[in-house]
């Protein structure tokens, strides 16, 4: 299904991937590896049946990267990958500075690769560029060029590698930066299925150099929310990280991770929770059916969480003021679930509600607690679960606000999810 | 009292796990209720009440004719307090109601105190049907104000959960300062509260995840109309690791630069984000069960490390005795303090509230002021109601958990000598965790009934039903040893203190408060008539010889003993068994006590001596061995039981034998009068001792006359508990082997001496 996906997309723009019905798939590559590093372009190119044409293709390669090496730069393709639980993100330098010798020279699966990659913004069944977070005329390692943020499910992973492999990206010898756990756990399908070699990333330190380089090449990355307890007046205000450190880092993807960060170099991961973006989406399939995120989200905006959770007003009757609850708080999320009528009275949207709330104020509860712990007042929070969901944005922003009466400050960051990937790729262009 | 066929119906211990008592076992004493307080919690309502109960005591009258026995006994009605505390599930309240109605006769009460969430909801019920006036008290301060009772006055309150080790509960003893600590409840949501004092507590924080999520989440995700217990049930059978996304699962392996290992939960629920899977019903609960004890024990282990508190206790019904998330909680707290916090639970967690709401109630009577003690007659004993093991026989009878606590007369302290109060243990061997020595004990106690049965009908010659109400003991006591065959962490931790209490409270109860009287009466009356022949003798040897008569003399009387079986078949059989016989057959030596501290060392200042039998061991072998101490210069304390328990000398008795001696030996008597020899009382009623629950009254004369010296006579205080107690003076421990199984486990033979002659380490 998704391999028909990506397939769809290549037929228009790599004609020339007749081998992918060709016998013995593995036979050629021990071989390959042997090279992989070596420079020795000549190495990789003894399958198919258009040899002859990769072989020129690929000399010229080799000049293009000998070439960029010389400028102390990697050859391109530029990518930048993390490998993730659920989604998978790729960012992608696209150079718009090729000169018309550049242009001639560029290999022909070079090309095949950027015409694909920035002529769709879908892939596949469930593949996505965020168009809206491209950042143009960015100036990278001396080119400049346009920056793409791609995202598929994890799960699809093997359709991207065949796509790789029919694309012969293993042919451009650029080094594949990877970080996530899927760095690790798929680094033998890289090798196996695609012929690549990954060079693996720390998933942490790839966040922070990420979420370093895109605040400062982005002038309103990051963001609060002003007023966040009064729906009426509450507003999205950019807000200048001129001086971050100390700063918490809250990056919620399927789980949870809390990291205290103190300069570039010097950060710890202070603590993690499994409960995090894969359980409210995990819960909400099982609650109400639905398999997609954006589903999910589109549901709890229409329900009313409160008919699910028991409130503190549903306990004392009001505020329980010894102890300064006020009675709107939840006193225990699904609380009202304990009772079969009102677990018949209430709809999924209700229940997709209750799910959010439950997973986010339990974050922002950890978080704030790590934040008093640390000694740290602002926090800023990423990770795809925040993706399109101003309303958990929205209930941190409340939550950190109310809770620490009002000495922390949430505050979040627009290209969410990327910040891992952007790092893999800053770690390609000036390796450390 | 009314509980005629309650004992036949308690045959197979299977049975114990859905107790079918008849109401009226479950609620004795009601006639005589004087106060109330209620608990009515999502589930469980809990009632108890506090009775003025008769309780029947013997006292010790001085006679002053000659030729008569030395002194009277007769038979007296006391009244003392004690709590009763019921726990019965919620879909019983009314029956529970109606029969308390039917038998509240004697109350002058009108108000009955509650808390719970459903103090509400029943507010009308109860008033209806009881014509009490429902006094509704906050929830969370009778939960910390019952917390902080039991923790002061139940000794083995406090465990650790630990799954796969060989005893799963391991007790904890009480610290003499309880604060502060940190109480996680988890009832439908998660309170965390921290406790400084007696009326000073907060609470730092709180989560909304709690027993709630797991019930209605669950009933959610398995679309069943499951109970609580149910929804557990289903957690122990589930694998998580088909709906939970792992590390392993993301990383392939772990994620060795931070150290999560690989089967570390990196998203809950995270494999169930697909349409086209099912999952089942146990693997989700256990999911959601795995979630929420993480998630609970992650935010308390936030708390303490910011209150910087390593005391957590958990509670709530989300806890109360399930195995299971005693276990997910313990887990989770080991994980996220890396073992530096250890979760604990409590005993009697489940009636926290309502001891709240009651000494709210009872404030005018000081209940504080006294000491309490867990009357193990009474008290159905930890997970005496299993959720795991008969969920058919529990929903069809429902589960009544009843807790006795006895009032006091005394306010009961540390010894002030103790070196290190907060790491005492009083007992020497802890049979929870030796199976072997569990094993042979509970054997031998067991072959003793029979032979306490006859003592107890015997001492109430003119009593017909004496008979009858001996056979209930019986039933009651060997019920108790098979719950503690079974369940032997019912009541804190096993040990021979603990079976010998069970059995003296098993005897009060029946009312036989002191199957003994008669045969110390007898003993006391024929030792005393030897007494100035043995002083004489005595001073007719040299004063190195004389030494070495007087601990042979306080070790033969200690043969004694009508505790030790092995001494009662003898007594029973051969009364003549002498003084002098016992002398030869001792084993061991002593001259370790002369050597280092008599001959050489200056005379004591003080000596505080625990004394164990009345008859030949208090009169032939004590009383000339004080004489001596006496004669250094040395102040002497006698320290003895403040209640009957076997044929150990108490203290009412010991009171007019010192007068009877007095009125014979002159150096006694000028002692007693200048208060050179003073008589204080343990507090106890046990045939051990516990040297962190002494009387108030006993520490205080401790520490004025500045006591430098402790003598803890007996098998019962100085072997089975004290064996091992650090003093922080010169001590000695004496005591016969009187049980050969024993005697070989310590590697000698019966009637070994133990002689332990200790000296704190200087500074």
């Amino acid at each position: 299904m998704e391999l028909n996906g990506y397939h769809s997309g290549d037929a228009a723009t790599a004609a020339s991937d007749d081998d992918e019905a060709a016998g013995p798939k593995q036979q050629p590559r021990p071989s390959r590896e042997e090279t992989a590093s070596s420079g020795r372009a000549e190495g990789a190119v003894s399958e198919g049946s258009s040899a002859a044409e990769r072989r020129s293709s690929s000399s010229s390669a080799a000049r293009q990267r000998l070439d960029s090496l010389k400028r102390g730069r990697p050859p391109f393709p530029w990518f930048g990958m993390d490998i993730g639980g659920t989604l998978v993100k790729l960012v992608y330098f696209e150079p718009k500075d090729i000169t018309a010798e550049e242009e001639q020279e560029e290999v022909e699966n070079l090309r095949s690769i950027r015409r694909y990659l920035t002529s769709h913004t879908a892939y596949g069944a469930a593949g996505i560029r965020d168009v809206h977070l491209e950042l143009c005329d960015l100036s990278m390692c001396g080119r400049t060029g346009s920056l793409h943020f791609i995202r598929f499910p994890t799960h699809d992973l093997p359709a991207f590698l065949q796509m790789g492999r029919d694309k012969h990206f293993s042919s451009l010898h650029t080094t594949l930066c990877a970080t996530g756990g899927g760095a690790y756990k798929f680094e033998e399908d890289f090798r196996l299925m695609a012929d690549l070699q990954l060079h693996k990333l720390d998933e942490l330190e790839c966040l922070i150099h990420g979420v370093l380089y895109i605040d400062s090449v982005v002038p309103s990355e990051c963001y609060y929310y002003e007023n966040p307890a009064d729906p009426e007046h509450c507003e999205q205000r950019p807000f200048p990280l001129e001086n971050p450190y100390p700063l918490l880092l809250v990056n919620i993807g399927s789980g949870v991770s809390i990291l205290a960060v103190y300069s570039k170099d010097n950060y710890k991961r202070v603590t993690g929770t499994s409960l995090g973006g894969g359980t409210f989406l995990g819960l909400c399939c099982l609650l109400t059916g639905c398999n997609m995120f954006e589903e999910a989200l589109e549901m709890a905006s229409r329900g009313d969480g409160t008919r699910v959770d028991k409130l503190v007003r549903d306990i004392y009757g009001g505020d329980y003021e010894r102890f300064g609850l006020p009675g709107w708080a939840v006193a225990s999320s699904f609380g009202n679930m304990m009772c079969k009528e009102k677990r018949e009275s209430i709809s999924k949207e209700d229940l997709a509600r209750a799910t959010l709330v439950t997973i986010t104020n339990n974050i922002g509860s950890i978080t704030r607690m790590c934040a008093v712990n640390e000694n740290i007042q602002r926090v800023v929070f990423v990770g795809n679960f925040l993706r399109v969901n101003t309303l958990s944005m929205k209930l941190l922003a409340y939550a950190l606000d109310y809770w620490s009466k009002g000495q922390l400050k949430a505050l979040f960051l627009r290209h969410e999810g990327y910040f891992g990937a952007v790092g893999a790729l800053l770690e390609l262009l000036n390796p450390s | 009292m009314a509980g005629h066929s309650s004992g036949t119906n308690r045959g197979s211990h299977s049975m114990d796990k859905s107790i079918t008592l008849p109401p009226d076992e479950i609620f004795r004493n009601l006639e005589n209720a004087k106060r109330f307080a209620i608990d009515i919690g999502i589930r469980i309502p809990l009632i108890y009440t506090w009775f003025r109960l008769r309780h029947v005591v013997t006292i010790s009258m001085l006679q002053e004719a000659d030729g008569d026995p030395l002194y009277e006994i007769s038979v007296q009605e006391e009244i003392t307090a004690r709590l009763h505390f019921i726990k019965f599930e919620n879909a019983y309240i009314e029956t529970c109601l109606d029969f308390i109605k039917d038998h509240l006769v004697n109350t002058e009460t009108k108000v009955i105190k509650a808390t719970g969430g459903g103090a509400y909801k029943f507010k009308d019920l109860i008033e209806k049907k009881l014509k009490l006036k429902v006094d509704k008290e906050d929830e969370m301060s009778c939960l910390i104000k019952g917390c902080n009772f039991v923790l002061r006055n139940i000794p083995h309150e406090a465990f650790v959960y630990a799954k796969h080790a060989d005893s799963e509960f391991r007790f904890q003893t009480t610290h003499p300062d309880i604060f502060p600590y940190l109480l996680v409840n988890i009832g439908s949501g998660v309170s965390i509260v921290k406790v400084e004092s007696e009326d000073q507590f907060e609470r730092i924080g709180g989560s909304s995840i709690g027993g709630g999520t797991f019930w209605g989440l669950g009933a959610l995700l398995t679309k069943t109309k499951v109970k609580f217990d149910e929804l557990l049930q289903l957690a122990s059978k589930g694998q998580h690791t088909s709906v939970d996304m792992l590390v392993k699962d993301i990383y392939g392996g772990a994620y060795g630069s931070l150290g999560l290992t690989g089967d570390l939960i990196a998203s809950s629920f995270g494999k169930s984000a697909t349409a086209d899977k099912e999952f089942s019903k146990e693997d989700m609960a256990k999911s959601l069960l795995h979630m929420i004890s993480n998630d609970i024990g992650q935010l308390a282990c936030l708390y303490a490390r910011l209150h910087n508190l390593n005391r957590v206790y958990f509670g709530g019904f989300f806890i109360r005795g399930h195995p299971v998330t005693m276990h997910t909680i313990t887990y989770s707290i080991n994980f996220f303090t890396k073992g530096e916090v250890q979760a604990l639970f409590l005993r009697h967690e489940g009636y926290l509230g309502a001891i709240g709401a009651f000494l709210k109630g009872a404030e005018e009577d000081n209940p504080n002021q006294y000491s309490w003690g867990e009357n193990y007659a009474g008290s159905s004993g930890l997970m005496s109601v299993s959720p795991d093991l008969n969920p058919m026989q529990r929903a069809r009878s429902g589960t009544f958990d009843m807790l006795e606590m006895d009032r006091l007369e005394r306010q009961l302290v540390n010894l002030p000598l103790l070196q290190d109060p907060s790491s005492y243990i009083p007992d020497t061997m802890d049979l929870t965790e030796d199976a072997l020595a569990r094993e042979y004990w509970l054997y031998c106690f067991e072959e003793a009934l029979d032979g306490v049965v006859k003592r107890a009908i015997a001492s109430q010659p003119d009593m017909p039903e004496a008979a009858e109400r001996a056979e209930k003991f019986r039933q009651k006591y060997r019920h108790k040893l098979q719950t503690l065959r079974n369940q032997p962490f019912a009541y804190g931790s096993l040990t021979v203190r603990s079976l010998l209490d069970t059995r003296e409270h098993c005897l009060n109860e029946f009312n036989f408060p002191d199957p003994y009287s008669k045969i110390k009466q007898k003993e006391n009356d024929v030792a005393l008539r030897y007494y100035l022949k043995v002083v004489k003798s005595l001073e007719e040897l040299s004063w190195e010889q004389r030494q070495f008569a007087l601990v042979r003399g306080l070790l033969a009387g200690n043969v004694f003993d009508w505790g030790a079986k092995a001494i009662s078949d003898v007594l029973e059989s051969d009364p003549e068994f002498g003084f002098e016989e016992a002398k030869r057959q001792l084993q061991g030596n002593t001259e370790t006590f002369y050597t280092q501290t008599i001959r050489g060392g200056p005379p004591h200042t003080c000596a505080l001596f625990f004394v164990d039998n009345s008859g030949i061991d208090i009169i032939l072998g004590v009383f000339p061995f004080v004489r001596e101490l006496l004669g250094r210069g040395t102040q002497v304390v006698l320290a003895s039981n403040s209640g009957p328990a076997l044929n150990d000398v108490t203290n009412g008795e010991l009171q007019i034998l010192t007068e009877r001696i007095a009125a014979m030996d002159p150096v006694i008597h000028s002692a007693f009068k200048e208060d050179r020899l003073t008589l204080v009382q343990s507090g106890s009623s046990s045939p051990c001792l516990d040297l962190s629950r002494l009387d108030k009254v006993l520490a205080t004369v401790v520490r004025e006359r500045q006591t430098d010296l402790v003598i803890i006579e007996g098998m019962g205080r100085a072997i089975h508990t004290n064996y091992y107690a650090m003093l922080s003076c010169e001590s000695l421990k004496l005591a016969v082997i009187k049980n050969s199984w024993l005697a070989e486990r310590l590697g000698g033979k019966i009637f070994s001496v133990v002689f332990k002659y200790e000296v704190p380490p200087k500074h």
